[in-house]
């Protein structure tokens, strides 16, 4: 694809493409029949493959500038499989991500380098992805070797430096190694990494699961404050479902691979109208004993299907106290619900049920 | 036993017993950098069929004084230094070794965070459950594996009479935890330590668990210890609340009361922590700084570096859990607060 490094029209036209600035509100990065399917092999010489864990299969959504996009879905829905996708860590197995227009599926070389200078994240454990023999300066300052255009060799001290005032940590920690550091200063070094290429967007994920809950308010503060201040679009990855509903302007609730509801924080919260969205938000622990005795809530059965063999039709269907024949033949597609077409309500959002309902839910806050 | 029941442990009424009684414990490591005291100088009681969370942050001491009260403490570098552990009546620092090794599982049993690495990856479910059996009432195999699918179908795990041959990695987190808990209850022990038992689980499964064990807990009318850092969790299920700070309790009450009218700094700046729907877009309330480091605790108070009302005392004197009071004098049955200011943190 990309082996002509200087003389690839490709990559020449997604380095001009990343330069473009985008109106606040417009798509920056629009997913379409996102798929990432892992092939399952049999045999050791003559491999074949035997089947696939479809970890991501056919997802769309769009992420706008400015905004937080929260992401939530229990583990094995796909939800990190769909950051490392969306980061060229994984080559997706088919469907398009077009960033500003461009798809970035799948690109290598000149382009890709463009495009990471732009799209950059945030991992969830802030003691594994960090190398314990670098030093803070060295691990902030990484990325500046390989887009040395952002910051000249000369000035990296000092970038690295205020990079680290803004993540709210004293300059002259520079030279400390990461096990010198809480969990909570930590993540604050891996934001601090994520911001050292200003980029447009950054990709988080669990950010701040690993932390206590007093210093958990501390990163969600920073983060958005920074949003502020540098004008990021976040897609924020996350099971907390009070956390992602404090920051995100966009909720979309993944399934075993698929996005079954998305919309504002308010349709997705006072709203949902997909069952798994409700029994997701009945079942989060609301901290305030009061009335906890009358709270209705909507416990599911049985465990999450393994995605190497999914149910037919809708795959919630196992789990779901709604399911009928229609959901085993039919594939029920993101949209809004027809019952809800034009009606002006919040519950007119998509939702991916054949059988939507608004219901209120007193859940998570 | 002793019937005095002082105004700093967490019981206003002395007509029946407590199951667990845990007097001033404290605990240390010892460790190359120094010594860390993990526990110094914990209270609190338990009765039968009545849930005590304790929460606190990692490094809090919640997990270690609970491993000191199941006797599984890491010794060295762990030690017991002081203080007493009351379970129906015996004081449990002063019973052999053998005595003791009896009373776990029988008696008291844990459920532990993580299921998977407290299993046997190489032994069968059944063989793993009818151990308890096998070990505390001398069952043969066949009779062990019967009160194994037994309780596996009490907890409610589908297909107890297949699955009972499987090995743990064929199990999902959440039905792991349900091994996990069937065993703790296979002996029907009086008190059982939940050490976050559902941390590593998905809500929706979370959700599942919780309920389990309320339910068990109610039916054999056991003492549960709940140790866990959620305050959502701690709302639904606990009776009473005590929340640990860097080795001590720095706050006990009733779950209502202390989520209503918190009477400790830091348990206030830990409510006030959680987004909260009103608060969307603005900054959330943060308690600043970090942690202390157990090997060097600040003195005084250990939460005056971070804490918002902190005034000369606070770093000087150690404050001692008070009972509180309302203002006009009314006594709050079980309610204490380690802060000098606790009347300001309460009605302020």
């Amino acid at each position: 694809m990309a082996d002509g490094q200087s003389t690839d029209p490709e990559a020449a036209r997604i380095e001009a493409a990343v330069e473009q600035p985008v109106a606040r509100g417009t798509a920056l990065l629009q997913v379409r029949d996102l798929k990432m399917h892992f092939p399952l092999t049999q045999g050791i010489l003559f491999k074949k493959q035997v089947g696939a864990v479809k970890a991501v299969d056919g997802i769309s959504f769009d992420l706008n500038q400015g905004e937080t996009l929260g992401i939530v879905g229990e583990s094995g829905c796909g939800k990190s499989t769909l950051a490392k996708v969306l980061m060229n860590l994984e080559r997706a197995t088919s469907g398009q991500v077009l960033y500003k227009g461009e798809d970035i599926a799948g690109v290598s070389g000149r382009a890709l380098k463009a495009i990471r200078r732009n799209i950059q994240m945030v991992f969830q454990d802030p003691y594994t992805s960090l190398n314990p023999r670098m030093t803070v300066g060295d691990i902030i300052g990484e990325p500046y070797e390989i887009h040395p255009e952002v910051a000249p060799k000369g000035d990296r001290r000092k970038a690295v430096q205020d990079l680290l005032d803004v993540v709210g940590l004293n300059p002259e920690y520079i030279n400390r190694y990461p096990h010198q550091f809480s969990g909570g200063q930590r993540q604050r070094i891996g934001i601090a990494r994520g911001l050292a290429l200003k980029p447009e967007i950054i990709i988080c994920d669990e950010p701040v699961s690993a932390l206590d809950v007093s210093v958990q308010a501390q990163v969600i503060n920073l983060l958005g404050g920074l949003q502020q201040e540098f004008n990021l679009s976040y897609m924020f990855i996350a099971h907390d479902l009070s956390i992602v509903r404090h920051i995100s302007d966009r909720v979309g609730v993944m399934y075993l691979g698929k996005m079954v509801e998305i919309g504002s924080d308010e349709e997705i919260y006072e709203h949902p109208t997909h069952p798994y969205t409700q029994a997701l938000l009945s079942a989060v622990p609301v901290p305030d004993p009061s009335g906890r005795e009358g709270r209705e809530r909507i416990i599911l059965s049985g465990d999450i299907p393994s995605p190497a063999n999914p149910p037919s039709g809708c795959r919630f269907r196992t789990r779901c106290w709604k399911a009928q024949q229609r959901c085993a033949d039919e594939e029920p597609l993101l949209a809004v619900p027809a019952v809800f077409l034009g009606l002006p309500t919040a519950a007119a959002h998509e939702s991916a049920c054949h059988f939507a309902e608004d219901v209120d839910i007193v859940g998570a806050g | 036993m002793s019937t005095a029941v002082s105004a700093r442990e967490m019981t206003a009424d002395s007509a029946d017993a407590p199951l667990l009684q845990v007097r001033d414990l404290h605990v240390e490591f010892r460790t190359r950098d120094g010594v860390a005291k993990a526990v110094n100088g914990v209270s609190y009681s338990v009765r039968a069929g009545e849930t005590l969370a304790i929460l606190g942050e990692s490094g809090s001491g919640k997990s270690v004084s609970s491993q000191a009260v199941m006797g599984i403490l890491d010794s060295p570098p762990g030690f017991v230094t002081g203080g007493e552990i009351v379970f129906k009546g015996r004081d449990l620092l002063k019973v052999g070794k053998e005595e003791r090794r009896q009373i776990r599982g029988a008696q008291m049993a844990m459920v532990f965070q993580d299921a998977l690495s407290s299993l046997n990856p190489v032994l069968t479910v059944g063989s793993q459950l009818g151990e308890m059996y096998r070990v505390h009432k001398g069952s043969n195999r066949k009779e062990a594996k019967l009160k194994a699918i037994e309780l596996m179908e009490k907890v409610g795990i589908p297909g107890a009479r297949e699955r009972v041959n499987q090995y743990p990695h064929q199990f999902s987190g959440g039905m792991r935890q349900r091994v996990m808990i069937a065993m703790a209850l296979a002996l029907e022990p009086d008190l059982i330590i939940a050490d976050e038992p559902t941390t590593a689980l998905d809500v929706t499964v979370q959700a599942q668990v919780m309920e389990l064990l309320a339910d068990l807990q109610r039916e054999y009318n056991m003492g549960l210890i709940l140790i866990t850092h959620d305050l959502g969790v701690v709302a639904d299920v606990a009776d009473k609340i005590a929340v640990m700070y860097a080795g001590r309790i720095v706050e006990t009450a009733p779950v209502h009361e202390l989520y209503a009218r918190p009477a400790h700094p830091y348990t206030k700046g830990l409510l006030q922590s959680i987004p909260r729907l009103d608060q969307k877009g603005q900054e959330l309330f943060a308690i600043k700084g970090l942690p202390p480091n157990l090997l060097r605790i600040p003195s005084g108070c250990a939460f005056n570096p971070r804490c918002p009302m902190a005034q000369e005392i606070c770093s000087a004197e150690v404050p001692l859990l008070f009972p509180v009071t309302e203002e006009d004098g009314t006594e709050l049955p079980g309610r204490g607060s380690a802060c000098h200011f606790w009347k300001e943190a309460l009605h302020g």
